[in-house]
């Protein structure tokens, strides 16, 4: 095999191969894996603590951190090695070979989005078994949730990382964008009860509706029209930022 | 396709950040010729580099790679491209990017151990790019342009910091490639590199100063080599625009 044909918006055995080389410059950076893995196991445990003797508001609050937890995570980590890929001129390469822009793309979600499952189902494991959170839903739709979720961080990721131009920046962009989310998101006062310019604000943030969904997910045995209201709302956040975070990834620069 | 250029280059202009970083050029590439894009640092030569690629904006001109617009869909397969920094994952090993860029380019994982072989990094294979040295970066860069036998090879400054041996090597290497076919444009600030290439094309503030084979610059300058035959060139201009 020597030349692949021109067409196509994808080509699933780029985008594994991508997956695959994410996946690899993971796993030489051990330290990174183990901050990946244990830091929300840890903070959940934090605040299964700081909840001690009001188990009812941990019930409550628990699973909702298990949505953003991967969503803040996969922010932080696509922003910054997508960044990379710009400034080391490896992204440069690649487009100048017969890479899809969405073979890249998706190359980081599908890697992302695997190390997000094992996250969250570590995290879910220690908390439903270990520190004795009490959901009414089933542990799998909160592992979807948090999928979700994850694959919402790695979008918005890979767009933000387009309007930066040091990581230092990149950083930033957690507090400035992610943060305002997780105040409006419904966390820390229900959305309905905030002020109706908020709450109109918080209706357009995508991590809304990933702690919706983890909310309607864990209060209620199986999916509920809610639920999946929820998840259609993050599905089309995703396959948005993924087309604009392709639409930034430009084959011709200054 | 104009006749046996692998590469036209017609009125190609680049701004960049409001100055003039290309300045009209003019010039060609022979099939299957080693082309060195001479001149100082700041001269254009990435510049044309990436024009030529088709990852450079351009403000007007044009660039045709093969009989087709640079930047074509179907050139990108066809064209190997090492960028001035060595562009590759420093967090994995040599083989470990060789083996992602050839599944990029289609080249079959038999490329990757010639690859490697060709750039003398076969103790090093297994090595962590970000411990390796500035130079064996260049040649983790370079092996992986070399993936899938591209017909058109574009190297921007493949050689700098490499020992002396090392440098013979490559060079051996690039008349290999040429002889089989492959062509070749290698840019580099050294002038001692110039006498290895077929054909010459000397750039200096975004102009071409001249294009032809060394001997011929040599001789119309009067000169014994390409370092003086490119001052005179600096010179008969300067003497001119006065």
């Amino acid at each position: 095999m020597t030349v692949i044909p021109g067409g196509g918006l994808m080509n699933p055995r780029m985008t594994f191969a991508t997956a695959g080389r994410v996946l690899a410059q993971l796993r030489h950076d051990h330290r990174t894996i183990a901050l990946l893995l244990v830091v929300p196991c840890l903070l959940i445990a934090l605040l299964a603590w700081v909840f001690d003797g009001q188990p009812a508001v941990f019930d409550r609050i628990g699973p909702l951190l298990l949505a953003i937890f991967p969503l803040v995570v996969m922010f932080i980590v696509t922003s910054v090695a997508m960044l990379r890929e710009r400034t080391s001129g490896t992204l440069e390469r690649l487009l100048a070979m017969p890479l899809n822009k969405l073979d890249l793309l998706l190359g980081y979600a599908l890697a992302f989005g695997i190390l997000a499952v094992v996250q969250s189902g570590l995290a879910t494991a220690v908390s439903l078994w270990l520190l004795g959170l009490d959901i009414a839903g089933s542990a799998g739709w909160l592992l979807v949730t948090a999928l979700l979720a994850a694959l919402l961080g790695t979008a918005l990721g890979l767009l933000a990382s387009a309007f930066a131009q040091t990581e230092f920046q990149a950083v930033q962009f957690m507090p400035a964008l992610v943060l305002p989310q997780l105040l409006l998101c419904g966390l820390f006062v229900p959305r309905e009860a905030m002020h109706s310019v908020l709450e109109a604000i918080s209706d357009v943030l995508p991590l809304s509706y990933a702690v919706d969904a983890m909310a309607e997910v864990a209060t209620s045995s199986g999916l509920s029209g809610q639920a999946t209201r929820d998840y259609a709302v993050l599905a089309a956040f995703i396959i948005g930022a993924l087309a604009l975070g392709a639409a930034t990834l430009r084959r011709r620069t200054a | 396709m104009e006749g046996t250029s692998a590469v036209v280059v017609d009125q190609l202009t680049v701004h960049r950040g409001g100055n003039v970083v290309l300045d009209s050029v003019t010039c060609q590439v022979a099939a299957g010729s080693i082309t060195g894009l001479l001149g100082p640092s700041g001269s254009g030569k990435s510049t044309l580099i990436r024009s030529i690629v088709g990852v450079q904006r351009v403000s007007s001109g044009t660039v045709q790679v093969l009989g087709k617009p640079a930047g074509s869909k179907s050139l990108r397969s066809l064209i190997g491209y090492v960028t001035q920094a060595p562009s590759v994952y420093a967090d994995l090993s040599v083989r470990e990017n060789l083996r992602y860029f050839a599944a990029i380019m289609g080249a079959s994982p038999s490329d990757v151990d010639g690859a490697i072989l060709a750039v003398g990094l076969k103790d090093k294979s297994v090595a962590l790019v970000s411990r390796l040295s500035g130079g064996q970066r260049t040649r983790v860069s370079l092996a992986a342009a070399l993936l899938g036998s591209p017909p058109v090879l574009v190297l921007d400054e493949p050689t700098v910091g490499l020992d002396p041996v090392l440098r013979r090597d490559l060079w051996e290497m690039f008349h290999e490639l040429a002889g089989r076919g492959t062509t070749l444009l290698v840019s580099s600030h050294v002038m001692d590199e110039a006498d290895r290439c077929s054909d010459l094309l000397l750039l200096r503030e975004g102009k071409v100063m001249a294009q032809g084979a060394p001997v011929a610059i040599r001789d119309r300058t009067n000169t014994h080599d390409l370092e003086s035959a490119f001052l005179a060139l600096i010179d008969s201009e300067e003497a001119m625009a006065r």
